[in-house]
């Protein structure tokens, strides 16, 4: 079998590089990876696995944490927790998995399955159904090639323990589950629907886990060699500079469960004079250059800190700083009339229809 | 206006007087240990040049790296009881869990946890277990600690627990200094609790310094209030520093920017600060120390702070010189150097011997420094600026050579001509850039309130408009204010569209 080990140093590029990813939602991976940084020094380690070694039918589960980004950052997930809804499926379906997969690879669901495969000494599938971030349940290829949407199971550490068992689709799954993460303070740890290892092969976005190590690797190196790391980033992945300049408003609220709100930008070098506006629930979701949009999903919206080149969250991003914003290539399944269903602008209540940027 | 602006460093404290928007005078005296000697015989001296002859101070600022020098240095820390309130969440990560383990161990005293916290909507997130609160207080009395960081889940929200988990600590703990996260910052339960940790670990220095910096404007019969400059440029009172030192961490730095700047006359340029011990490199962007963009890492430990983005090598007027094979820094004699110098009758050699060697500076006894050959010395000097030079280029942010202003004692390092500098710029007092800089500390307007019905627009308006009001009532020029600050965070579990909008804006004194 083909399994990589992780060392502690690989989860460090994971943690950058799903932050990326994660276009601005997600969470930030720090706060996983001080747990993984805890767990390691306990002695514990993760070994990755190709989706191609998954015997058909193995049982894998999507570990990872639903909510808003802004109260994760006060209401820290912990690998407990995380285990106890993994667990909990378990009981549920009266099976026990043989591997864990992300939820979505970008932000802190790309590192947080590690937290309960440390301890449940399970390999991690180097897939997710996003290959970034989404703020809800049905944006996921899972959803778009139509496999069960439930059951869910969602786990809150003062001991509240919930199941979603039944519904029609992953739309319906998402508003039930929201309601009760809503109720236990818009954060909780879940367990998304089983996939056996054939479901995987044939529905998973692939090498996402290493896709984001390889762009964590290039952030970090250029921030050792005192190099551009935008520019870095955008040498080996194949994506286009979209803006530079500094914050000068952000707009947030938690409602229904999301981080929702509109980022304003004043252009700075080469963009001066000119304006972005970027919606975000969650991630970032429509970018304006002086009221026209430029960027929306499907493609990943990126917005970089000019300095670090490590990412921004929508949680986070203050009045003042300095960011970059770059566009990468979503997973070629969003792209499809079915995909952009589930994740185009209209998905989201924009009247816009899907325009790439990568097609000009 | 007139003020007095002190730079208490390492090394030299400075003192100089800003009158209708000139320097009119600028003297050094070494630092002394217990500080306010140092600051007495700085303000002798500059009483000596006859510049203030009885008239009427309108404040003294004094600017200190005091505070970051105990944190980087692992000195003079207290330690600290952390008291955490939001169990059975956020377990797995601890208090001090991000922090270097070298100074965990130096200011850890203890760590409790218990029941407690908000959620983001207001709600309690579980009641407060005030038996646990007094029973960790209990254990703090019992460890002998006297020093407590209290921090909860979405205090910034709702500062209910911390106030109340305050009191009760402080009825079993009388003598505390009890700091509470909220006071110190935003959103961001790790960043927020290690700030109030590094102010807890500081209680002890911060009252110890500021009484010295008391004394000693006292002693020296001048009748001014005394202020303390802060990160952002701005100055806060004595006794309002004295509870939130962390505030005045990197002061030294912004101080020393602004001082360049003043100096000079130039709002966009490299500025490199050379003092006793360490050498700092930032930029300036419109008259003011460019940023630090994201998370600031003080001595290791992550924070929200805002404060400038500098680079600090160990290079300096003071700096250990090994001849063979060649080292300069970072070692330094610090205040020592007028005593250890080879030039003043001590052991060390140091790169103030060298220059005066080279009769690049006038200062000891060049005699004891006679058998320093002239290529050595030149040796020395290269290797300085060579370790000058790399800084510059790391903190560039543009291809193109760019100006450069050489300020602090120990500019005579940085030779005329550097790769990548398109010229290099001493300024006249530019060895006091530090205490200018706090002379000319802006002042500053904050609201931080909760506004019901209105939009938001009309809130942000509003709180700006109050900040405004009350910057200027505070000595500023309204046509020099600029917000830094401005966050709003809408109360969901309020009524009526509340929501809570703190704004901070900066401006400089009025007749400066």
């Amino acid at each position: 079998m083909n399994r990589r080990e992780l060392s502690i140093d690989d989860i460090e590029s994971l943690a950058v590089g799903a932050w990326v990813l994660g276009t601005g939602g997600g969470g930030n991976p720090y706060l996983p990876l001080l747990n993984m940084r805890a767990l390691y020094r306990e002695g514990h380690c993760v070994q990755l696995m190709q989706a191609a070694d998954l015997a058909d039918d193995d049982l894998v589960a999507g570990a990872g944490g639903m909510g808003a980004p802004l109260v994760g950052i006060e209401r820290m997930g912990d690998p407990y927790t995380l285990t106890r809804a993994v667990r909990a499926m378990e009981t549920h379906i009266k099976r026990r998995f043989t591997a864990l997969m992300s939820v979505e690879i970008g932000g802190g669901n790309g590192v947080r399955p590690l937290m309960a495969a440390a301890l449940m000494n399970l390999p991690v599938v180097d897939s997710d159904p996003m290959g970034r971030a989404y703020p809800e349940g049905q944006m996921t290829s899972t959803a778009i090639g139509g496999l069960a949407p439930c059951p869910i199971s969602l786990v809150d550490v003062r001991g509240l323990e919930s199941i979603v068992h039944s519904t029609p689709n992953a739309k319906w799954t998402e508003r039930v589950a929201r309601k009760i993460c809503i109720e236990y303070g818009s954060t909780a740890s879940m367990c998304t629907p089983p996939r056996t290892g054939a479901e995987i092969k044939k529905w998973g976005i692939h090498g996402t886990t290493t896709k984001a190590i390889r762009i964590g690797e290039t952030v970090r190196r250029a921030q050792r060699l005192h190099e551009d790391a935008v520019a870095a980033i955008l040498a080996v992945e194949p994506g286009v500079l979209l803006f530079k300049g500094k914050v000068i408003d952000v707009a947030r609220r938690v409602t229904e469960g999301y981080l929702r709100g509109v980022l304003g930008i004043d252009g700075l070098d080469e963009f001066r004079g000119v304006v972005m506006r970027i919606d975000f629930q969650n991630e970032w979701i429509v970018a304006y250059r002086d009221g026209e949009p430029l960027a929306m999903t499907p493609d990943l919206i990126c917005v970089l800190d000019s300095v670090s080149g490590e990412a921004v969250g929508s949680e986070t991003i203050r009045y003042g700083q300095r960011v970059t914003v770059i566009a990468l290539p979503p997973p070629e399944i969003f792209l499809t009339p079915k995909g952009l269903e589930h994740v185009g602008p209209r998905a989201f209540g924009y009247d816009l229809d899907y325009r790439s940027v990568f097609s000009s | 206006m007139r003020r007095i602006g002190i730079d208490v460093g390492g090394t030299n404290t400075d003192a100089v007087l800003i009158e209708e928007g000139k320097v009119a005078g600028a003297v050094k005296a070494p630092t002394s240990e217990d500080v306010t000697t140092g600051i007495l015989d700085s303000l002798k001296a500059l009483g000596a040049t006859g510049v203030l002859k009885a008239k009427k101070i309108d404040g003294v600022m004094i600017g200190t790296t005091h505070f970051i020098n105990a944190v980087v240095q692992r000195r003079h820390l207290t330690k600290v009881a952390a008291l955490r309130l939001g169990m059975p969440a956020s377990a797995s990560l601890p208090p001090f869990c991000d922090w270097p383990e070298d100074l965990a161990e130096l200011v850890r005293g203890g760590v409790w946890m218990v029941e407690g916290g908000h959620e983001y909507d207001g709600r309690p997130f579980m009641p407060l277990d005030e038996a646990a609160v007094t029973r960790a207080a209990r254990e703090m009395k019992a460890a002998g600690l006297k020093s407590v960081g209290i921090s909860s889940i979405f205090s910034p929200l709702d500062p209910g627990h911390e106030r109340r988990a305050a009191e009760l600590l402080a009825k079993e703990l009388p003598d505390a200094a009890i700091t509470c996260s909220s006071d110190l910052g935003r959103i961001g339960l790790l960043e927020r609790e290690n700030a109030g940790l590094l102010n807890a670990a500081l209680a002890d220095l911060a009252r110890d310094t500021i009484a010295a910096f008391e004394n000693a404007i006292q002693e020296s019969g001048i009748a001014a209030p005394l202020f303390i400059t802060q990160n952002d440029g701005t100055v806060a009172e004595a006794h309002q520093a004295r509870r939130l030192p962390v505030y005045s961490f990197a002061s030294g730095a912004t101080n020393s920017m602004r001082g360049a700047a003043y100096l000079s006359g130039l709002s966009d340029a490299m500025v490199i600060d050379v003092g006793g011990t360490t050498t700092d490199v930032g930029q300036l962007k419109h008259g003011f120390p460019r940023e630090a963009n994201s998370v600031v890492k003080v001595g290791g430990v992550r924070t929200l702070f805002r404060m400038p983005d500098l680079l600090s090598i160990g290079l300096g007027g003071g700096s250990h010189v090994v001849l063979d094979p060649l080292k300069v820094g970072p070692v330094s004699v610090g205040y020592r150097l007028l005593k250890d110098g080879i030039a003043f009758g001590g052991k060390q050699l140091t790169t103030t011997d060298v220059a005066i060697a080279l009769g690049l500076l006038i200062l000891g006894d060049k005699k004891k420094v006679a058998q320093l050959d002239a290529a050595t010395c030149r040796k020395v000097l290269a290797e300085s600026a060579r370790l000058a030079e790399e800084a510059i280029d790391r903190m560039k942010t543009e291809a193109g050579d760019v100006p450069l202003i050489a300020v602090g004692g120990g500019a005579f390092l940085i030779p005329d001509k550097l790769p990548g500098v398109s010229q290099v710029i001493h300024v006249e007092h530019g060895d006091c850039a530090n205490a200018v800089g706090a002379a000319i500390a802006q002042v500053s307007g904050e609201c931080d309130q909760i506004f019901k019905d209105l939009s938001r627009t009309e809130a942000l308006s509003a709180a700006q408009g109050i900040a405004n009001d009350r910057a200027v009532a505070a000595g500023a020029a309204r046509g020099s204010l600029a917000t830094i600050e401005s966050e709003d965070m809408p109360l969901a579990y309020l009524p009526g569209n509340s929501v809570r909008v703190r704004v901070r804006v900066v401006g400089d004194v009025a007749g400066s």
